[in-house]
C-alpha cells in the first residue's frame, strides 16, 4: 500500500503554533500525541463512544477521534495540557483534584474539557445541566458524583464565592 | 501523634511483623492526617494530562505490534503460514506459538495458557500470532495476511453443554471432561440444621456474566536493551505475578534480568489482574527485534482478555427459624469458567465463601463447578465469585421474609453474624459494623415509612425499595503461590533534606493506594504526606508486594508502611532524645516537627530531626513487610474466604418501575459501608460511590452478551455500561468500626459496596410491582416479563427454571466434612485423607 | 488504536463540484458531513472509500433560514447542536427539536449534521461490529455481497434497521429534501428517500448530494417523537416513533403520519393506527386503539439492543404515548 504524502501545516494547539507533516488521514487524536506527543488526551474506543479523547476546537468540546487533523488546521485547538495557568491549576482542576474527582485519570482529560467548556457558557449549571453537557463522557472509576460535585464547586469559585465542599462530600451523610 | 514506648516491642523480631500495634484504637482527634480529605498524591498530575499512562510512552527505534487471533470458537490449527506477512515492508519481527512452548496462567494449578496459541484455539480472540512493525497499521495489515487452516471442533457454549459433553476437551486437565473444578464443603450437620428449620425454601438464581470495561484499554511496552535486561512498562494491576510469568515462559532468561514497571492503570476492576498474552510477546518480540516493542489492546481484544464476572447459576435451599435465624443453608454454584483456567479455582471457591459472614448460618453446605466453554476466560471482577451468589442470598431472604411476614431489614438486623468470632466455616470476624450499616440506610431512606407504599409518581411510575447487604475481604489471607515470604513490603529511606521516599510494589489502579502509603507514612512521622515521595510498582526497586487484588492493598500495604515508618521513627526518636536530652517516649512527631510533648517549644522541625539521626547512626532506611494471621481454616480448600478483616455494606436502593414497560430507574441509593476506618473519607467515598455505580450497571445492562447463532460459536456482542444520567443521588454513610488487623482500623472499601446493589433493585423491583426477576441484569424486559405473567395469574417471576430444570448433573462426589467451632470442631475436615505437607520455599 | 485507513480528502467549494467529484470517482467516493457515522464505519472497515469529499467549505450547506412562506429550511451542514439550540426550532418544531436532542450524545451532536443523521447508516448487531469480529462470522451480506444474512439466515435481504432519529418525525412531517445532482437540483418528499432494504436504504443516486432539508410551515399540524432506547444518551432507538397529526378547527383529526424507526430497515408507516385516527377526535380510548394497532407492523428482528419480543410488545406503548404528545 503506497503512503499518501504528507502534509505539512500549523496548528494552533493551547495557544502555540505547531508545525507538523501528516498524512491526510490522521486523526486530530493521533497527530496530537504521536506528531505532537500531547499524550494528555486518551483514547478508549476510538469510534466516538467513550468521551475519553475530548479536545475543544474554536472552543466546542468535540472528539479528537473523529476529527480529521486537517480540518483542525487553522482552528483554536485546546487540550488539557493547556488548562493550566503556568504551574497553577485551573479552578475545575483544583477542585477535581482536592474531591478525588479524578480516581484512575484516564477519563480525566476528557471530562475536563467537556466541563471547561460548560463554564464558559454557563457560570451556573444546575446538576441537570452539568449532566445533560458530560452525557457523552464515561467514567468507569467515580460514578460520577465527585465529578458534578468538582464541576459546582469550581464554578461557585469561579464566580468568586467562597466555596467549599460540602461535609457530606467529603466525609459522608 | 505520640509515640508509643519503644521498649515495649522490639521490631527487629520476626514476630514484629503480625503483631506491630496497628493503632486501630487511636482516637479519631489524635489523628493529624488520617481521615482527613487531603488530595491524593497523584492528584495534580492527574488533572493536568501529566500521568503516563502505558500508551503514552514512546522509545526511538519503537516497533509497533499487533496480534492475529482466532477467528473459530474451538477448532485445531491444522497449517500456518506467515510468509505474506513476512514480506510486507515495515514488518520486522513474527512470532508463533513454538516460539514460546511453556505455558503459564496466575495460579500454579492453572498454567493453561500460552503466549500464542500453538495448535488448538478455544475461544474467538485466542491468539495465535504476533506482529511487530514499524507502524501499528503494517502490523494489522501484515496479520491479515497471514494464512491460518482449521479443523472446527464442537463447540461448548454453556455450563449445561459442558457438563453434558466431555469430548471434545478443552483441556487435558481438570476433574474429568470440561469440568474444571468440583468443590464439595460440609459445616456442621445439614440434616438436623433442616430438621430445626420452621420454613425451608429453595430458588434458583442466574447471573448472567459481564465485564470490567476499565476506560484504558491494556498496553504494554517491552525494552530489551543493550546490556541484555528486559523492562517491560504494562497496564497492569499485578506486576509481581506478571515478573513470574515472563520469567517462567522467557527462560532461560532469569527473572533478575527482567524489570516490571506497572504504569498507572487506567481503570482495573480486577481486569488487568492477569498476565496476558500479549505482554509476554511484547517481551519476546522486544528479544528477537533488539528493538522497543509496544502493544496497545483495541477495544475489541479488551473483551477478548475478559476475565471478568462468570455467569454462574445457581441453585440455594435455606433452612430458617420463625425468626429468620438460619439453621441450614445448602448452597450449590455452576460457574461458566470461560476457555481458561484464569483465576477460576479462586473464583469457585469464592462463590461458597462469604455467605457465612454477614448472617450466622448454623450448618452450611457448599457444592461448586466451574466448566471450560469456549468462550473468553472469566476471572475476577470487583467482588470477586462473592458477588453472585450474593445476589442469590439477598433476594432469597427477601423471600423468606416475606413468606414469614417479617420486615426484611429487621430479618437482617436479628441474625447478623457476632463480632469477633469464627463462622461455620472458619472464617475470622473481626470488627462487624453491618448493623450499624442497616440502621442507618433503613433511617435515611424512610424505610419503615415508605417501603409496600407503592407510591405513584406523576408519570405513573411506581416506587419501590428494596435493601440488601454484604461483607467482603480486606485482602485475600493467601497468596496465589503458596509461600512463607510476606505479601508486602515497604522500604523507607530518610534523607537529611526531610525527604521521606516510601518504596512499595504495589500499584495504583486509581483507588489511591500511593497516596494511603503517603497518608500513613506522613502520620506516623508528623510529616506532609504530599511532601512525601511515593515509588511504587517497579519490580526492580520497590520491594514485593502481590498486586492490587482481592481489596487487600491498604490493609496489607498500610500494615508494612506503618510498621517501616515506626522504625523509622525510632531511630529519628532516639537521635532527637539524645540531642534534646529528652526521653524518647516523650517525643511528638507532628507539623513536620519532633518535639517534647511537655515542652512543645523543645524540638526542631523534621528536617533538622533526621540530620541529627543521621549524624548519630549513619544513613536511614527501614523496611515494614505483612503477612496475613493465619487462617482458622484446616481443611483443603479452607484457603479461600480467610481474609484479616471483613468490611460489611448495607443499602437501600429506590426505584421507580413503568408498570407499561417494565422501564425502571433508580433515583436514589443510600449505601452505609464499615470500611472500620476512613484512612481518607472523601477517597473512600469515591470508591463506595464508584461500586454503586458499577453495581447499578451490573443490576440494570451490563452483560457480556453472546449469541449462538452459527456453527462458530461464541462472540461477544455488546456490552452497555450506565451513563451518568443513569447515576442516581447517593446518600453515602461512612461507618468506623475500627478493626485490629488494620492500619489505624482500616478495612476494605474498594469491592464490597458493588455487592448489594444488585439484590437490593431486585427486591425494590419486587416491592415496586410485586415481581420477582431472579436474575442479573434485572433488565427491562425481564421486569416486563414478569409482570406480564403475573397479569396472566402465572407466578409472578423471571428467571431460570425454579425446579431442578437446567441443573447441571454434575456428581460431586463426596464432601469433605468439617465440624462447626460450635460443635467442637478444629478447623480440619474429619474425612480428609492425610495431605502430605508441602515444603514451604 | 482504531485508526483510518487512507484515501484522498477533498474539500470542493460549492455543490457543484462536490457533485463532480463524486460522480468522477463512482464507487470510490463518499461524502463526509460531520463524520460521526463515517469515520468509525471506516475505522471498522465498512467502508473504504478512496476518495473522501467533505462537505465543510461549501457555504450552502450551512445556511439555515425560515423562509418567506413560513417553512424552515435547514442545510445539510447545520451541526445537531446548532439547531437544538435554536429558538425558532423549539418554538414551532418542538417534536423535531426533541429528535435532534435524543440524537446521541452532546459531543456527538457537536460534530454531527442534520444532513448526516438523515442519511445514517442502517445498523445490526451482526455488522456494528469490529473488522476482526465480522471476520469471524466470514462477514454478513451488507459487508460482502455473496454472504449471508447473520439475523435471518435463509432471508435472500438484509435486515439492517433504520437508526437515524430525526427520520421518523421529518416522515411524518412531510418534510422535503433537495438533492443536488449532475442535472442540477430535485426536491422530494422526505419518504420517498429511504426503502425497505439494509443495504440499499436509499433512493438517491450514490453522487447526489443532500443539500437542504425543508420543514413545513407551523400551521394545524403538531408533531412528536418518543424513543426507546436503553441508556438515556448514547443509544441508538430500538424504536422511534415519529408522529405528526393534522387537526381540524374542532380538534378532528384531518390527517395523521406515524411512522416506526429502529423497526426494520427504514422508517414505517403505522398504517392501521393511521386510519384509525383520521376523523376522529385524539380522545384517550382512541390513543390507545390506534397505540394497539401499531404492534403489527413493528417488525423488530433480533439485531438490536434488548429483547425482541420486548420491543414489539411495547410498541403499542409508544405509539399511543406519541401521539398523546400532539394532544
Amino acid at each position: 500500500m503506497t503512503e499518501p504524502n504528507k502534509v505539512l501545516a500549523t496548528f494552533q494547539v493551547n495557544g502555540e503554533p505547531h508545525e507538523v507533516a501528516f498524512v491526510p488521514h490522521k486523526t486530530l487524536l493521533e497527530v496530537l500525541r504521536e506528531e505532537m506527543t500531547l499524550t494528555g488526551t486518551k483514547h478508549g474506543c476510538e469510534l466516538g463512544e467513550c468521551g475519553t479523547c475530548t479536545v475543544q476546537v474554536d472552543g466546542i468540546p468535540v472528539l479528537s477521534c473523529l476529527v480529521l487533523a486537517v480540518d483542525a488546521v487553522g482552528k483554536d485547538v485546546q487540550t488539557v495540557e493547556g488548562l493550566a495557568c503556568g504551574s497553577d491549576l485551573a479552578p475545575l482542576q483544583d477542585c477535581m483534584a482536592d474531591l478525588g474527582a479524578a480516581q484512575c485519570g484516564y477519563c480525566t482529560p476528557g471530562i475536563l474539557m467537556a466541563a471547561d467548556a460548560l463554564l464558559k457558557d454557563n457560570v451556573r449549571p444546575t446538576r441537570d445541566e452539568i449532566k445533560e453537557a458530560l452525557a457523552g463522557n464515561l467514567c468507569r472509576c467515580t460514578g460520577y458524583l465527585k465529578i458534578f460535585e468538582a464541576i459546582e464547586l469550581a464554578a461557585a469559585r469561579m464566580r468568586g464565592e467562597d466555596a467549599q465542599p460540602s461535609k457530606e462530600s467529603i466525609y459522608g451523610s | 501523634m505520640v509515640l508509643d514506648d519503644p521498649s515495649t516491642r522490639d521490631p527487629s523480631s520476626p514476630e514484629a511483623r503480625n503483631d506491630a500495634p496497628w493503632q486501630h484504637d487511636k482516637k479519631k482527634d489524635e489523628l493529624e492526617h488520617i481521615g482527613k480529605p487531603i488530595r491524593k498524591v497523584d492528584a495534580r498530575s492527574k488533572v493536568s494530562g501529566l500521568t503516563q499512562f502505558a500508551d503514552d510512552l514512546t522509545m526511538p527505534r519503537m516497533l509497533h505490534m499487533k496480534l492475529l487471533r482466532s477467528t473459530m470458537a474451538h477448532a485445531e490449527i491444522t497449517h500456518l503460514d506467515i510468509s505474506k506477512a513476512e514480506a510486507l515492508p515495515g514488518v520486522k519481527g513474527i512470532l508463533t506459538g513454538k516460539d514460546m512452548p511453556t505455558p503459564f496462567g496466575i495460579l500454579p494449578v492453572s498454567q493453561d495458557e500460552h503466549a500464542l496459541c500453538p495448535d488448538h484455539v478455544r475461544f474467538v480472540g485466542d491468539p495465535i500470532v504476533a506482529i511487530a512493525a514499524t507502524e501499528e497499521e503494517a502490523a494489522w495489515d501484515a496479520c491479515r495476511l497471514v494464512d491460518v487452516d482449521y479443523r472446527e471442533l464442537r463447540t461448548i457454549g454453556s455450563v449445561q453443554e459442558a457438563a453434558a459433553n466431555d469430548e471434545p476437551r478443552l483441556h487435558d486437565y481438570g476433574v474429568r471432561g470440561n469440568i474444571h473444578r468440583l468443590e464439595n464443603l460440609e459445616f456442621g450437620d445439614m440434616e438436623d440444621g433442616f430438621k430445626r428449620a420452621d420454613h425451608t425454601r429453595e430458588d434458583t438464581f442466574w447471573f448472567e456474566g459481564n465485564t470490567h470495561l476499565p476506560m484504558e484499554q491494556h498496553a504494554s511496552l517491552a525494552h530489551f536493551d543493550k546490556d541484555g535486561k528486559l523492562t517491560i512498562w504494562s497496564s497492569t494491576q499485578t506486576p509481581h505475578y506478571l515478573h513470574r510469568a515472563l520469567a517462567r515462559v522467557l527462560h532461560p532468561l532469569p527473572a533478575n534480568r527482567i524489570r516490571v514497571i506497572a504504569t498507572p492503570n487506567g481503570g482495573g476492576f480486577g481486569g488487568k489482574s492477569d498476565p496476558f498474552n500479549h505482554e509476554i510477546c511484547a517481551a519476546k518480540m522486544s528479544m528477537l527485534t533488539g528493538r522497543p516493542v509496544k502493544v496497545a489492546l483495541t477495544r475489541e481484544e479488551v473483551f477478548w482478555c475478559h476475565r471478568g464476572r462468570h455467569p454462574v447459576l445457581m441453585r440455594s435451599k435455606i433452612g430458617v427459624s420463625k425468626t429468620g435465624r438460619i439453621t441450614a443453608l445448602d448452597f450449590h454454584s455452576f460457574l461458566d469458567g470461560g476457555a481458561y483456567g484464569s483465576y477460576g479455582t479462586a473464583s469457585t471457591f469464592y462463590t461458597g465463601a462469604l455467605q457465612t459472614v454477614t448472617y450466622a448460618v448454623e450448618n452450611y453446605h457448599f457444592r461448586g463447578a466451574r466448566f471450560f466453554t469456549n468462550k473468553a476466560p472469566c476471572g475476577p471482577k470487583r467482588g470477586h465469585g462473592t458477588v453472585q451468589p450474593r445476589f442469590a442470598l439477598e433476594v432469597q431472604l427477601d423471600k423468606v421474609a416475606c413468606d414469614l411476614g417479617i420486615d426484611p431489614a429487621k430479618l437482617r438486623l436479628d441474625n447478623l453474624a457476632p463480632r469477633e468470632s469464627v463462622t461455620a466455616n472458619y472464617l475470622r470476624i473481626g470488627s462487624m459494623g453491618l448493623g450499624a450499616c442497616i440502621e442507618k440506610v433503613v433511617e435515611g431512606s424512610g424505610w419503615n415509612e415508605r417501603r409496600g407504599k407503592k407510591e405513584v409518581t406523576k408519570d405513573g411510575r411506581i416506587r419501590g425499595l428494596g435493601i440488601a447487604c454484604s461483607s467482603y475481604l480486606s485482602g485475600a489471607g493467601l497468596p496465589i503461590y503458596w509461600n512463607g515470604m510476606p505479601h508486602s513490603g515497604v522500604q523507607l529511606q530518610l534523607d537529611r533534606s526531610g525527604l521521606c521516599t516510601v518504596f512499595c510494589g504495589s500499584t495504583d489502579i486509581g483507588q489511591g493506594s500511593d497516596s494511603v502509603l503517603g497518608w500513613i507514612v506522613g502520620e506516623v512521622l508528623g510529616i506532609n504526606p504530599l511532601d512525601i515521595k511515593v515509588v511504587t510498582s517497579d519490580t526492580d526497586l520497590t520491594p514485593v508486594d502481590l498486586g492490587s487484588y482481592s481489596s487487600r492493598v491498604t490493609v496489607m500495604t498500610g500494615n508494612a508502611a506503618m510498621q517501616a515508618a515506626e522504625r523509622a521513627r525510632d531511630i529519628v526518636a532516639k537521635g532527637v532524645a539524645k540531642k534534646l536530652e529528652v526521653p524518647a517516649g516523650r517525643l511528638v512527631f507532628a507539623e513536620g516537627r519532633v518535639f517534647d510533648a511537655q515542652e512543645p517549644d523543645t524540638g526542631m522541625t523534621f528536617m533538622e530531626a533526621v540530620g541529627v539521626a543521621e549524624a548519630q547512626v549513619g544513613t536511614i532506611g527501614t523496611v515494614g513487610s505483612y503477612t496475613p494471621p493465619k487462617s482458622a481454616a484446616k481443611f483443603r480448600g479452607g484457603g479461600v474466604g480467610p481474609s484479616p478483616s471483613y468490611s460489611y455494606s448495607a443499602t437501600v436502593v429506590e426505584v421507580e418501575v413503568d408498570p407499561e414497560t417494565g422501564i425502571y430507574s433508580v433515583p436514589k441509593v443510600w449505601m452505609a459501608h464499615d470500611i472500620g476506618r476512613a484512612l481518607n473519607a472523601a477517597v473512600a467515598m469515591g470508591q463506595i460511590e464508584g461500586s454503586i455505580y458499577m453495581g447499578l450497571g451490573e443490576a440494570m445492562m451490563e452483560e457480556m452478551a453472546y449469541r449462538d447463532r452459527s456453527h462458530k460459536g461464541q462472540r461477544v456482542f455488546l456490552h452497555k455500561i450506565p451513563s451518568m444520567l443513569e447515576m442516581p443521588d447517593c446518600v453515602t454513610y461512612v461507618i468506623e468500626d475500627p478493626d485490629k488487623n488494620g492500619p489505624f482500623g482500616a478495612k476494605e472499601v474498594g469491592q464490597g459496596p458493588l455487592l448489594p446493589i444488585m439484590p437490593a433493585v431486585a427486591n425494590a423491583v419486587f416491592d415496586a410491582v410485586g415481581v420477582r426477576v431472579d436474575e442479573n441484569p434485572i433488565s427491562f424486559e425481564k421486569v416486563f416479563a414478569a409482570m406480564q405473567a403475573k397479569h396472566e395469574g402465572k407466578e409472578p417471576r423471571f428467571g431460570p427454571a425454579a425446579d431442578e430444570t437446567g441443573i447441571p448433573d454434575v456428581n460431586f462426589g463426596e464432601s469433605l466434612k468439617i465440624k462447626t467451632p460450635w460443635q467442637g470442631g478444629d478447623g480440619t475436615a474429619w474425612n480428609e485423607p492425610k495431605r502430605t505437607k508441602k515444603a514451604k520455599k | 488504536m482504531l485508526r483510518l485507513p487512507t484515501f484522498t480528502y477533498h474539500t470542493p467549494k460549492n455543490a457543484v463540484d462536490a457533485v463532480r467529484i463524486a460522480k468522477e470517482h463512482g464507487k470510490e467516493a463518499m461524502y463526509v458531513a460531520g463524520g460521526t457515522d463515517l469515520y468509525p464505519n471506516m475505522k471498522r472497515r465498512h467502508q473504504t472509500p478512496a476518495q473522501v469529499i467533505s462537505l465543510r467549505d461549501v457555504p450552502e450547506l450551512h445556511s439555515m433560514e425560515v423562509l418567506a412562506d413560513g417553512r424552515l429550511q435547514i442545510g445539510a451542514m447545520v451541526t445537531l447542536t446548532t439547531l437544538e439550540h435554536y429558538p425558532h426550532l423549539k418554538a414551532h418544531y418542538a417534536g423535531f427539536a426533541h429528535a435532534v436532542r435524543e440524537i446521541s450524545t452532546p459531543l456527538l451532536r457537536n460534530m454531527g449534521t442534520i444532513g448526516g443523521n438523515l442519511l445514517l447508516d442502517t445498523r445490526c448487531s451482526y455488522y456494528d461490529q469490529s473488522h476482526e469480529w465480522r471476520e469471524s462470522i466470514d462477514f454478513c451480506m451488507k459487508s460482502k455481497s455473496d454472504a449471508i444474512c447473520w439475523v435471518a439466515p435463509g432471508s435472500p435481504r438484509c435486515w439492517a434497521v433504520q437508526s437515524s432519529d430525526s427520520v421518523p418525525v421529518v416522515c411524518a412531517m412531510e418534510a422535503e429534501i433537495e438533492l443536488a445532482g449532475v442535472d442540477g437540483l430535485r426536491t422530494i418528499k422526505a419518504d420517498e428517500l429511504y426503502q425497505d432494504d439494509g443495504i440499499v436504504y436509499l433512493t438517491k443516486k450514490p453522487e447526489e448530494l443532500l443539500t437542504k432539508i425543508t420543514l413545513p410551515a407551523p400551521g394545524n399540524w403538531k408533531a412528536s417523537y418518543l424513543k426507546l432506547r436503553r441508556r438515556d444518551t448514547y443509544d441508538f432507538p430500538v424504536l422511534g416513533v415519529g408522529a405528526c397529526l393534522w387537526f381540524a378547527e374542532d380538534g378532528t383529526i384531518e390527517k395523521a403520519n406515524i411512522r416506526l424507526g429502529g423497526a426494520g430497515s427504514y422508517a414505517m408507516p403505522a398504517s392501521a393506527s393511521e386510519k384509525l385516527l383520521v376523523g376522529n377526535k385524539l380522545t384517550d380510548e382512541l390513543i390507545a386503539a390506534a397505540g394497539a394497532a401499531a404492534m403489527k407492523p413493528a417488525r423488530t428482528m433480533d439485531n438490536t439492543d434488548l429483547d425482541v419480543y420486548w420491543r414489539k410488545k411495547v410498541a403499542p406503548v409508544y405509539v399511543a404515548r406519541a401521539l398523546k404528545a400532539c394532544q
